[in-house]
């Protein structure tokens, strides 16, 4: 069977790409497109590895299909920099020392921008409830959690 | 394996009636691409109804809710009308999986999957939702608690889909909860879930209830001897007794490392219990 014609916006770009049926939007991202900043973790949708931006919905990319996403929108952790200029998110969790191996960092970071940009003043509970799909073996969460407030408190004094 | 995203209901089921070999409905994909990536399931086609309008609506009818069986549960939780009317719906299906998850999983999906755990599941019983269905021979409705009749299995015939849901037009002072129980505060298969939905009167006497159970057998619940037990009091000590008894007769659990019988049974008759005191205040206060 022929492959998928799909035609996506990612990070911006118009993009054009052909994939199979049980491609996931992960493989198209990481192995078609070469965005490897989305980590494969379980492959299932349970540790949020994979977490990105789909038509302005915060979704696991291992359980979208590539030939889902055909005239819609996707934003990845590749975007998240403007050029050599980090996003505040990124600046706190360097300093914060938010991440340890990095695998789930690129997820967690998506998903909390997806968070902030919803809820400039999250409790400390609604961060931890909103990235219960990410999950972190090293940190312990403690650093992730400071690191987003602190972020959150930045971003609210402008 | 093929891949279509019909834009008609029409146009979804003449796919799934004419496929040769195991043909699957995409909704919100958060159980099926699991399943495919399991090899649980292989399937020869897919068709995805997201891009069928009726399906990914929320509208008001005949003074209820008609909500399509592929909007997402992140949408549910936007809609400030709908939460107000059926509360518990809405926190059933927001308790499905992550923050990720909800930006994909549906109710439909959640029906269809077949898991007597679904979370959404007991509290659409307990609202008294129908499910509107479509196939070769046309339309038809269904109370959801007839939809699923075992594990993995449904009551749809071949090449029919579920394509939304009413929530009826209910009376002043109703309201609904749903509560499940799992032994980590997020992201968990229920152990036991439990949705009431109940109706009172001024005097605060409940005129009408129904009570939905899930995970305590093997398919979601509707107990009815649950709401007899309760229609006519105020919710009372005596009342939550008989509502506890009533829940309790009627659970058939697993027993497994996430549960005894034992547990599951108690566990449902606590949950029953609570999830109907909360729906009584809310009722009362609408």
């Amino acid at each position: 069977m022929a492959k998928h014609h799909i035609q996506a916006h990612v990070n911006g770009d118009e993009v054009e790409f052909l994939c199979e049926t049980e491609d996931t939007l992960l493989d198209v991202l990481r192995d078609t497109l070469h965005l490897t900043g989305s980590k494969e973790g379980c492959a299932s949708g349970d540790c949020g590895a994979c977490s990105v931006m789909l038509d302005g919905r915060l979704v696991c990319s291992c359980l979208v299909l590539g030939c889902e996403v055909n005239g819609g929108k996707v934003e990845t952790i590749e975007g998240m920099a403007e050029g050599e200029e980090l996003h505040p998110l990124q600046r706190k969790f360097l300093e914060h020392a938010a991440l340890q191996c990095g695998i789930c960092t690129p997820g967690v970071l998506v998903a909390s921008k997806a968070l902030l940009e919803r809820n400039n003043n999250p409790t400390e509970t609604e961060v931890r409830y909103w990235l219960a799909g990410n999950l972190c073996r090293c940190t312990g969460y403690d650093k992730i959690v400071s690191a987003v407030m602190d972020t959150a408190a930045a971003m609210r004094k402008g | 394996m093929r891949y279509e995203a019909p834009n008609s209901v029409e146009g979804a089921v003449a796919l799934l009636a004419g496929a040769t070999g195991d043909a699957r409905v995409l909704a919100g994909g958060t159980d099926l691409l699991v399943q495919m990536r399991a090899d649980i399931v292989d399937p020869v086609l897919i068709v995805d109804i997201k891009k069928i309008p009726e399906t990914r609506a929320i509208t008001e009818e005949r003074g209820g809710w008609r909500i399509g069986a592929a909007v997402t549960g992140a949408e549910l939780k936007e809609h400030p009308k709908l939460k107000k009317a059926w509360p518990g719906v809405i926190e059933a299906a927001n308790l499905i999986g992550s923050t990720q998850v909800q930006g994909r999983a549906t109710m439909g999906g959640n029906l269809c999957n077949g898991s007597p755990a679904a979370d959404s599941v007991p509290a659409l019983i307990a609202a008294g939702a129908v499910a509107t269905l479509a196939g070769p021979k046309g339309k038809r409705d269904l109370p959801v608690e007839d939809v699923m009749l075992g594990p993995r299995k449904l009551a749809l015939e071949k090449g029919e889909i579920v394509v939304s849901f009413l929530l009826p037009a209910r009376p002043l002072r109703s309201s609904d909860a749903y509560l499940r129980f799992i032994p980590r505060t997020e992201m968990d298969i229920a152990v036991v879930g439990a949705g009431v939905s109940l109706t009172v009167d001024g005097g605060g006497i409940v005129t009408a209830a129904r009570v939905g159970l899930g995970a305590v057998a093997a398919r979601v619940l509707l107990v009815s001897e649950a709401a007899q037990a309760i229609v006519g009091s105020r919710l009372d000590e005596a009342a939550q007794r008989r509502l506890e008894a009533a829940a309790k007769a009627v659970c058939r659990p697993i027993d497994d490392k996430r549960g005894t019988v034992d547990f599951r049974v108690d566990v449902a008759a606590v949950l029953t219990r609570r999830a109907a005191l909360i729906a009584y205040d809310r009722a009362r206060s609408n």
